[in-house]
């Protein structure tokens, strides 16, 4: 017969903090949290004491003084008597504008020569994969740097536009001009304009609102609300009857009438470059630093993208594609159908953090003068008023912000298209 | 009976495939020529693969490899094919390399300031970096390739102490001193563990080096070289430039970020609660911002972040930004072979007995390193093609340089000859670099 006895009561000795595993966790992490609630304050105690000798003590008050240069891409109104968080401002909107120009871009040619470096045709395959390894190989900032020697050195200056036989001409029926000074495309213009609204009045943040383009998109909005209508009834009846409405006609209709009648009514028409005197005017200007740089970081990233959409189709069984064909689909819909969609939950995670490093690269704008926020805040502003700390940790927190919400709305978007396990 | 009137009797010998599904043109049948989309494909593809070579060849071969200043190399052009564009320059090469390559580092391992004439291309010149570079090849042998033979790993461990003393010059004894407090933290564990218990030895083995370090080091090796000075002439770190620059900042940050990564990753998986925050946040800021904004902070802010009166230069600060920032990278790509590992792995390690640290070395890690040296290698190539970025901030790396020649009246205008060597060297170290991880992805491919 055996008696049961409880085990001796276990009373807390010190030495258990670090012999018994139940206990050495906290033990641990305490000693983390001290080493580095210490090196903390070591760094911030050195940073204190060193800005006062500089007497550089830490304040924001200079985002408030006139910045004194002057922007040349910008989205927004801007001279240089503004101040220096408008200049940032205009310097985050053209890391913007860049980071998604170059993300679609580089989207449309990754997935054209991902698609296409498995091609069955020899010499296609062989051409995209040499583009690959020539991209992936080499330096981004060697790109953008040759892309901007390329556009500097190789296009006509605007005088060669010039005179009664021109040695250049302008593009698309004399529409578009490429020079070396950059590229002059038309801009949209409305005779009968509604105007703009100004807000925030004369701060640093103001903006326009163009009314015309808030009435284009609500209009066009207003259509692809009819569209997604007029296709719910066309699967409702074809799910009733078997039988589905051709819609394409109505739903052409519905895209077209509305935003055509609105742009006839606002006097929609291009305004043309046109060369006058010793430049272009009229049309809008594309600087050479802003197509360099979107050239050579949509191409880089492609490259990239390239090899990841190979890899996710690749990752799709074959039997996929063999029973799609069993099914007498044409090669086309098995893409669209079958391969795509599976393909791109494999496809979407490294892409995320391919477009959060092409945003981080467009900092590399500095090197071909591109007014973004690594050339304004972090260049001219913080040589200008030798305030370094505060500059580049705005500028560090700018950067964390655009990540941390690229990969927030792609990590949703993911999980939507994430396959559902029981 | 029936009405077969003809009946084979006996098998018809094998026939050869038709003349058109195999050799040349069978290959090019089915992979060039298979329907009308593809054949027209092809013939695109050719024309273009057409033009491409033919310009591109002609620009490289029919160049001009002797001449003082892209003016003389213009007239030599002229005076040759009667035209200036279309035709590359690598005079400038020619000219320039030994800059692209070791940027303003003295040829000889000499004293600032003397001129050797006519002796300055002459052997040894450019030893030191050169001996580093051999040295670097030997001590990374034995580490990628297994067949090299094992006694070489002694070149592995001298290394990261001779190539600094080589490349910076000085006295010997400093390195010396620094390799001395790891015998320290090598003998304090071996003798104080018995005395004073196993957790005593390492808080010693870790606290005594690092005491040697921060006060002892440069005391004794000043005083060792009083005694008996062996030193080589010290070179400025504001001369280092060219590939040589590129190559040690990359070798330093690759080298330094593994085990850096490697622990954050271990972190990051940790039930730890404080520790995995911090190993979080760490990796998060580091991966949020690009690394130019860390180069800003090396060049102008870290000697502010450290006790007033710190002067350390320029190359070691961007060496350290770059090493956290590769570290960061590094440790999200473990992370994901990490958490590959089926959860199996990690019970039967426990089942066995072992203890954290034992499971990690013996089970966890080889396998979770295998399965993540293709992530390695590729932040590994991405690191050595960042290194491009201290142009930005001043350094004299290829592309600093190509600036720097180009601000020369001689070859003022020069831009696709130089591009074309930089990239053309990039694309060696890199195309090399993939090529190793493939190699040992499939040496290392164990399943079936």
């Amino acid at each position: 017969m055996t008696t049961l006895t409880d085990p001796p009561k276990a009373s807390f000795r010190l030495s258990m903090l670090i012999y018994d595993t139940r206990y050495r966790s906290l033990t641990i992490q305490a000693v983390a949290m001290i080493g580095f609630m210490l090196f903390a304050a070591w760094l911030i105690n050195n940073t204190m004491t060193n800005l006062e000798t500089l007497g550089k003590t830490p304040q924001f008050g200079f985002l408030l003084e006139p910045a004194g240069y002057d922007i040349n891409q910008r989205l927004l109104d801007y001279n240089s008597q503004d101040t220096h968080m408008r200049a940032s401002l205009l310097g985050l909107l053209n890391t913007l504008l860049v980071a998604v120009m170059g993300c679609i871009t580089a989207t449309i040619i990754g997935v054209l020569v991902g698609v296409l470096r498995l091609s069955k045709n020899w010499i296609v395959a062989k051409i995209m994969t040499v583009y690959v390894e020539m991209f992936r190989n080499v330096p981004v900032l060697l790109w953008i740097v040759l892309a901007m020697a390329i556009l500097i050195e190789s296009l006509p200056a605007p005088r060669a536009f010039r005179g009664e036989n021109p040695e250049a001409t302008m593009n698309l029926f004399d529409t578009v001009a490429v020079t070396n000074r950059g590229i002059y495309v038309p801009e949209p213009l409305f005779s009968n304009s509604l105007g703009n609204i100004h807000l925030l009045g004369q701060s640093s943040l103001r903006f326009d609102v163009s009314v015309d383009l808030m009435a284009f998109l609500i209009v066009l909005g207003l259509s692809i609300f009819g569209i997604t209508k007029v296709n719910a009834r066309a699967k409702h009846i074809q799910e009733t009857t078997g039988e589905r409405p051709k819609t394409i006609w109505v739903n052409l209709g519905l895209f077209f009438v509305p935003t055509g009648i609105l742009m006839a009514l606002l006097g929609f028409h291009l305004g043309y470059p046109e060369l006058k005197g010793f430049n272009f005017k009229g049309g809008t200007h594309m600087r050479n630093s802003l197509i360099a740089l979107w050239l050579a970081l949509s191409l880089y990233t492609a490259a990239f993208i390239a090899e990841i959409v190979r890899g996710g189709i690749l990752a799709v069984s074959h039997g996929q594609t063999e029973a799609a064909e069993a099914l007498g689909m044409r090669s086309g819909r098995t893409m669209r159908l079958v391969i795509l969609p599976q393909a791109l939950r494999v496809i979407i995670p490294p892409m995320i953090s391919n477009y959060l490093n092409l945003t981080k690269n467009s900092s590399l704008a500095i090197a071909v003068g591109y007014m973004d926020i690594t050339g304004t805040l972090g260049g001219i502003t913080m040589n200008q008023t030798g305030r370094e700390l505060e500059t580049v940790l705005m500028l560090m927190l700018c950067y964390l912000v655009i990540s941390l919400s690229i990969s927030m709305v792609m990590n949703w978007y993911n999980n939507r298209v994430k396959l559902v396990e029981r | 009976m029936s009405d077969v009137s003809f009946v084979r009797t006996e098998m018809l010998p094998q026939q050869e495939p038709p003349g058109s599904s195999v050799g040349v043109v069978g290959w090019a049948r089915a992979n060039l020529f298979d329907g009308v989309t593809n054949s027209v494909l092809t013939i695109v593809s050719l024309i273009l693969v057409y033009f491409v070579l033919e310009g591109l060849l002609t620009w490289t071969l029919q160049s001009v490899w002797n001449a003082s200043s892209l003016t003389e190399c213009r007239e030599i052009m002229t005076a040759t094919w009667g035209k200036t564009h279309g035709h590359a320059c690598w005079a400038v090469i020619n000219d320039r390399w030994l800059q692209l390559l070791y940027g303003f580092y003295p040829p000889y391992p000499a004293e600032a300031g003397v001129n050797f004439g006519e002796n300055t291309g002459a052997w040894p010149a450019y030893f030191r970096p050169n001996l580093s570079f051999v040295l670097l090849l030997i001590a990374v042998a034995p580490v990628l390739f297994d067949k090299v033979p094992r006694k070489l790993l002694i070149v592995t461990a001298v290394y990261p102490f001779l190539m600094p003393w080589l490349m910076w010059g000085g006295s010997i004894w400093s390195p010396l001193m620094a390799a001395a407090g790891f015998g320290i933290g090598f003998l304090a564990y071996r003798l104080l563990t018995p005395v004073i218990g196993g957790l005593g030895g390492i808080i010693a083995a870790i606290a005594l080096p690092v005491i040697w370090w921060l006060f002892l080091t440069g005391i004794v090796a000043a005083g060792l070289e009083s005694v008996v000075s062996i030193s080589i002439p010290e070179v400025e770190s504001r001369k280092f430039g060219g590939f040589m620059l590129s190559i040690l900042i990359g070798v330093v940050a690759i080298g330094c970020s593994l085990p850096i990564g490697i622990v954050l990753a271990l972190g990051r998986q940790s039930d730890l609660m404080i520790v995995k925050t911090l190993c979080v946040g760490f990796i998060e800021f580091i991966r949020g911002v690009p690394l130019i904004t860390l180069l800003f902070v090396a060049s102008v802010l870290l000697n502010v972040f450290l006790p007033p009166g710190t002067q350390f230069d320029i190359i070691l600060r961007v060496l350290i930004m770059v090493t956290l920032f590769a570290s960061a990278y590094m440790a999200e790509v473990v992370r994901g072979g990490l958490a590959a590992l089926p959860k199996g792995q990690y019970e039967g390690a426990d089942s066995l007995g072992l203890n954290y640290w034992q499971a990690q070395r013996l089970i966890i890690m080889p396998q979770a390193l295998k399965i993540s040296i293709p992530g390695i290698v590729s932040t590994f190539i991405g690191v050595f093609k960042d290194t491009t970025l201290v142009s930005i901030i001043g350094l004299l790396d290829p592309l600093g340089l190509s600036n720097a020649i180009r601000a020369d009246a001689a070859w003022n205008g020069i831009y696709w000859e130089l591009f074309a060597f930089i990239a053309f060297l990039f694309f060696v170290f890199c195309f090399g670099m993939s090529r190793y991880s493939m190699y040992l992805e499939r040496k290392l491919h164990k399943g079936h």
